[in-house]
């Protein structure tokens, strides 16, 4: 599908480092540039650990590049707000809160009363699949409740982006691909502006509109892809295995 | 529960031993003489006595001193509560505060409430007030360390979270560090409960009118070993009691914290 052409977020020149213990300096992220368009299925991918949840921290507003800058709509971004939603690589529940707790503290935030946001919740609660567990506590959730609990509290504070840093890295593969394919059922139902950080090739295939493969320490981008294979997508799809082989030759530092 | 059960014969048998032995050393051996260890039945006879509104040899009746005690600990206990908890809490959210009180606070508190007792009697005389300080001492110490300690636990990903819905930093105190702090900080209240009784004997002992520390202190001055295990008795009994409810408050507001 042709993402819509507004652009909605955008980086330009982003550059971040960090300090050593011993006061030498690492830069994680090299000059990064893109743009993200609305309702756009946007895959950052890259190996290993380096840069790409720094590049999402400052996409959040969570942390500040040493260079360059980030604007949503036109407008720099200088602190986290509730339009760009965050799911987090571990989760990152309230465990003294239940899930109705849980997903009902962003709308509850920004002012929302009692009445509605526990009614946005449950709509959010419903559409991740969670209907009757709302008074559950997130330590009696499988992982894979407890992400879509993070899916659904991050979609109730009616963000214009949702960034997703490798929510499903600590999920078996079962589980994984179950929930690969969730998301995706969640998101054409409420279609959002989705950044999803990934160091899984099939992953990042299933899901993304639009993937940009980036380079280990310091992150740059590579290359772009567009990914125009139909939905709901097949993992042994010619296509997509040639798609696979293709990207991962790419990463090959060797190349 | 059912493991409990098969083996409260152990500590059925504990206890009995114990008071075997005692029986056997005073009544029967006769190994003790009675004004050092009195026998087990005279102690509960003096139990009794006291109990049922006997003012010998201190002048007033166990159910005053108990009232007396009581006053005391639990007056300065929730002065300490009130001002400690907030104290800590704010030192531990507050960078500035932290750095104004810490060390104030890291100098006062290796000193043992206990050791204030001669300066708080010079400044309040032997009355109500100068042990309330001491109990407010000893309590407030344990609440402000435990509070801090709690506050500090609060996950960093939990703080990101909040600051993403548009959280303010009041809000995230409130609705993020203080329910992570809540074990810890309800830890704080038993912990400095305990500090607080065991400060309070102490105190009576020193400088009193009336009070269990005091009864026990009189008892001694008049040679009344059966006072002195009534009194000692009686200190265990409302210190393990303050201890057990608070257990059972602890068990129905703080089982959720369970997991981080």
């Amino acid at each position: 599908m042709e993402p819509a052409s507004q652009v909605i977020l955008q980086c330009e020149h982003l550059s971040r480092s960090f300090r050593r213990p011993d006061g030498s300096m690492y830069q994680v992220l090299g000059d990064v540039s893109f743009s993200v368009h609305e309702n756009e299925f946007l895959v950052l991918f890259g190996p290993g650990q380096c840069g790409k949840t720094t590049l999402l921290k400052l996409l959040a507003g969570l942390d500040r590049p040493d260079g360059g800058t980030v604007k949503m709509n036109g407008q720099p971004v200088a602190a986290p707000a509730p339009s760009r939603g965050v799911v987090y690589q571990t989760t990152a529940l309230f465990p003294w809160m239940t899930v109705m707790g849980n997903v009902s503290f962003g709308p509850l935030a920004q002012g929302l009363s009692k009445e509605e946001s526990r009614r946005r919740a449950q709509y959010f609660i419903d559409l991740v699949g969670l209907h009757g567990f709302e008074n559950h506590y997130p330590n009696q959730l499988s992982g894979g409740m407890q992400q879509r609990v993070g899916i659904a509290r991050a979609y109730c504070s009616n963000p214009q982006v949702l960034l997703m840093d490798e929510p499903f890295g600590h999920l078996d593969a079962q589980t994984r691909y179950m929930m690969e394919e969730e998301l995706v059922r969640i998101w054409q139902e409420e279609k959002r502006t989705v950044i999803f950080v990934t160091n899984n090739i099939e992953e990042a295939l299933y899901l993304a509109d639009r993937l940009i493969l980036l380079t280990d320490c310091p992150a740059v981008i590579r290359r772009e892809y567009p990914i125009r294979l139909a939905r709901p997508r097949d993992y042994v799809d010619p296509e997509f295995l040639h798609l696979r082989q293709e990207i991962s030759r790419q990463m090959d530092p060797a190349q | 529960m059912k493991r409990k059960k098969k083996y409260l014969w152990l500590s059925v048998l504990s206890v009995c031993a114990a008071l075997g032995v005692w029986e056997l050393v005073t009544d029967i051996l006769q190994l003790m003489p009675s004004y050092m260890l009195p026998s087990p039945a005279a102690v509960v006879e003096a139990f009794i006595y006291k109990l049922t509104g006997g003012v010998n040899p201190d002048g007033a009746t166990l159910w005053q001193h108990i009232s007396t005690s009581l006053k005391i600990a639990l007056g300065g206990y929730t002065a300490g509560v009130v001002i400690g908890v907030p104290l800590g809490i704010a030192m531990a959210w507050y960078k500035k505060v932290d750095l104004f009180v810490k060390p104030l606070f890291d100098l006062l508190r290796p000193v043992p409430p206990l050791a204030w007792i001669p300066l708080l009697i010079l400044w309040f005389g032997i009355g109500y007030s100068a042990k309330v300080a001491v109990i407010f001492l000893s309590a407030m110490i344990a609440c402000v360390v435990n509070s801090y300690a709690g506050i500090k636990q609060t996950r960093q990903v939990h703080i990101w979270v909040a600051q993403t819905f548009g959280a303010s930093d009041l809000e995230i105190l409130f609705r993020v560090a203080i329910p992570t702090a809540w074990p810890m900080i309800f830890t704080g209240l038993k912990t400095s409960l305990g500090s607080a009784w065991m400060a309070l004997v102490a105190a009576e002992l020193l400088a009193s009118t009336s009070g269990l520390g005091y009864m026990i202190q009189m008892a001694r001055q008049m040679g009344r070993a059966d006072i002195i295990i009534v009194g000692m008795f009686v200190i265990g009994v409302i210190g393990s009691l303050m201890s057990g409810i608070l257990d059972l408050l602890g068990k129905k507001f703080v089982h959720r914290g369970g997991s981080k």
